[in-house]
């Protein structure tokens, strides 16, 4: 392609948009809408993700061995379990540490035993995992090793985290599609609006022996453009909005704040900026794609 | 078919045929065909009137030799090209070889003389530098050289008319075809754009005149086609628009 055909083809994209205001202003706003929500359930998804992997970091499951069971065996289990794909790390707990760290607990009840360990037999591992939502395989997993006597697991805790993680995840995605058909809907009318307000300079193009990719770019460039645009202000708002919520949470709300180690905006923009405007050059690509395919066959 | 397919191009090539249609058909959905069985060959460097009332098929036969339409049976044979056989992607660039003029002139209205013509080569990406030579010329053809600053809506019909053609004409077409191009002018403009006509026509392309105009076709003294009811009733050398019935 000749550079000055690109820039026509650009040029005449640009002409596209101005012709027809209206729609355009109104697929702008629709992209808009979509990306400025898929921002918000960006930065949302990504702080509680940061909460949910600081918090994974401290759960662990605790495993205690059958009285009798060799400290062999018992190493053997920790390596085979070390190996397992769920598990970050995994620490040996020996009697005596237990009862050092129990007797914390007990403050002053605990002299009443004297030198006396009763946890001798309470030898364990705590298996740290690497993402909550694996921990029941690994407990069925350790439920088939005959040596292990019990399992402490904190259920709820991981099964919260992981509920919520998904539940954030899959409305994004719901919210964020329903938005994307509603925004490639809207362009795709706006070009066809567009193609029949030039249908005359189209037929005279077909006539003078024009080919499909020419007729048809300038209004692919439209759609693109379209979604460009429409890809900027939301990323502007979410910036501004990001900040100011999460400054206020810090001074109002100090109990949030202590939960939520919240993400800096800049590391947060650093995958939004690129992803938005990809989604809306795509958004812009797909809506009028399909749409001269549709309605321009030269 | 291949044999068949060689013999007609051998007999084109040396009769020097530069449109060829055989017992071509064109029904629409609904009703008798718009063409029926339609013979016609029209050779490099003619000047043919196309002649015949509302409903006869002339406007069905320059769209078919458009490859705008395509026939239902036949053969249609364009400057080489088997129009029944063309690949998709290679209309473009048959069509760059036939300029067109309608009746109603079909310029764009926002554009001045000069950009008008110059859109003709923009579509076809002739390079700048070629456009700045090209577009001067072809309107001092056609008359407009002083012209090239005006809109449309400033020039008189005839003029618009000339704007057309200078815009058919810039890309060097071997055919050109007019669909009733004085339909809408005055005598003394209808007689000047046949003028021109003529005068593009001496400088070797092929010129296929659809029209009504009953007086220049019978003044020009040229080949006429006559149509009726999508066949060919008469076909002559320096030929009359004869009258209905």
């Amino acid at each position: 392609m000749r550079i000055s055909t690109l820039f026509y083809t650009l040029r005449q994209g640009i002409k596209n948009i101005g012709r027809n205001k209206l729609f355009s202003l109104a697929s702008i706003a629709t992209i808009g809408s979509c990306l400025f929500l898929f921002g918000i359930f960006y930065a949302v998804l990504m702080n509680f993700q940061n909460v949910v992997r600081a918090t994974q970091e401290d759960i662990h499951i605790t495993v205690f061995y059958e009285e009798g069971t060799s400290e062999h065996r018992i190493n053997e289990i920790g390596t085979m379990i070390s190996r397992r794909t769920e598990v970050s790390r995994v620490e040996f707990i020996s009697g005596e540490e237990a009862w050092e760290d129990f007797k914390i607990i007990l403050g002053e009840h605990a002299a009443i035993y004297g030198d006396d360990n009763p946890l001798q037999d309470s030898m364990n591992h705590e298996v740290y995992i690497n993402d909550v939502s694996t921990q029941h395989t690994l407990i069925s997993y350790l439920e088939s090793i005959t040596e292990i006597r019990k399992i402490n697991r904190s259920n709820i805790l991981a099964d919260v985290l992981s509920g919520v993680n998904s539940l954030v995840a899959y409305a994004t995605v719901g919210i964020i599609g329903i938005l994307l058909l509603v925004s490639i809907f809207l362009i795709s009318n706006t070009v066809t609006i567009g193609i029949s307000v030039r249908r005359e300079e189209i037929n005279i193009m077909k006539y003078i022996g024009a080919t499909d990719f020419f007729v048809r770019s300038p209004f692919v460039i439209e759609g693109i453009l379209i979604g460009i645009i429409g890809a900027i202000t939301p990323l502007v708002l979410v910036y501004f909005l990001y900040e100011t919520v999460v400054e206020f949470i810090i001074r109002d709300f100090t109990a949030v704040a202590s939960i939520f180690n919240f993400l800096p905006v800049e590391l947060l923009f650093q995958t939004l900026v690129p992803v938005s405007f990809a989604m809306g050059a795509g958004i812009g690509l797909i809506g009028s794609v399909t749409t001269v395919r549709k309605h321009l066959r030269v | 078919m291949r044999n068949e397919s060689r013999r007609r191009r051998k007999r084109q090539f040396e009769d020097d045929e530069i449109i060829t249609l055989e017992n071509v058909i064109k029904a629409y959905s609904a009703g008798a065909p718009a063409l029926d069985g339609v013979d016609l060959k029209i050779k490099r460097g003619e000047f043919v009137f196309i002649v015949g009332d509302s409903g006869s098929g002339k406007s069905t036969l320059i769209r078919l030799l458009l490859r705008e339409l395509v026939a239902t049976s036949g053969y249609i044979n364009v400057m080489g090209y088997d129009l029944g056989r063309i690949k998709h992607r290679k209309i473009p660039k048959f069509r760059r070889n036939i300029g067109i003029v309608f009746q109603d002139f079909r310029l764009l209205k926002e554009l001045t003389v000069y950009d008008n013509v110059a859109f003709a080569q923009r579509v076809i990406q002739v390079s700048g530098k070629e456009i700045r030579r090209n577009v001067p010329s072809i309107l001092a053809t056609v008359g407009l050289a002083g012209k090239y600053k005006a809109k449309p809506r400033q020039l008189s019909g005839g003029e618009q008319q000339r704007v057309a053609l200078a815009r058919a004409l810039v890309n060097r077409p071997s055919i050109l075809l007019a669909d009733e191009p004085t339909g809408n002018l005055d005598p003394k403009n209808s007689w000047d754009i046949m003028k021109l006509m003529e005068q593009i026509n001496e400088n070797g392309t092929t010129v296929i005149i659809v029209t009504h105009n009953r007086e220049i076709v019978n003044a020009m003294q040229k080949r006429v086609v006559t149509m009726k009811r999508g066949v060919i009733v008469s076909d002559e050398e320096r030929g009359m628009y004869l009258d209905e019935d």
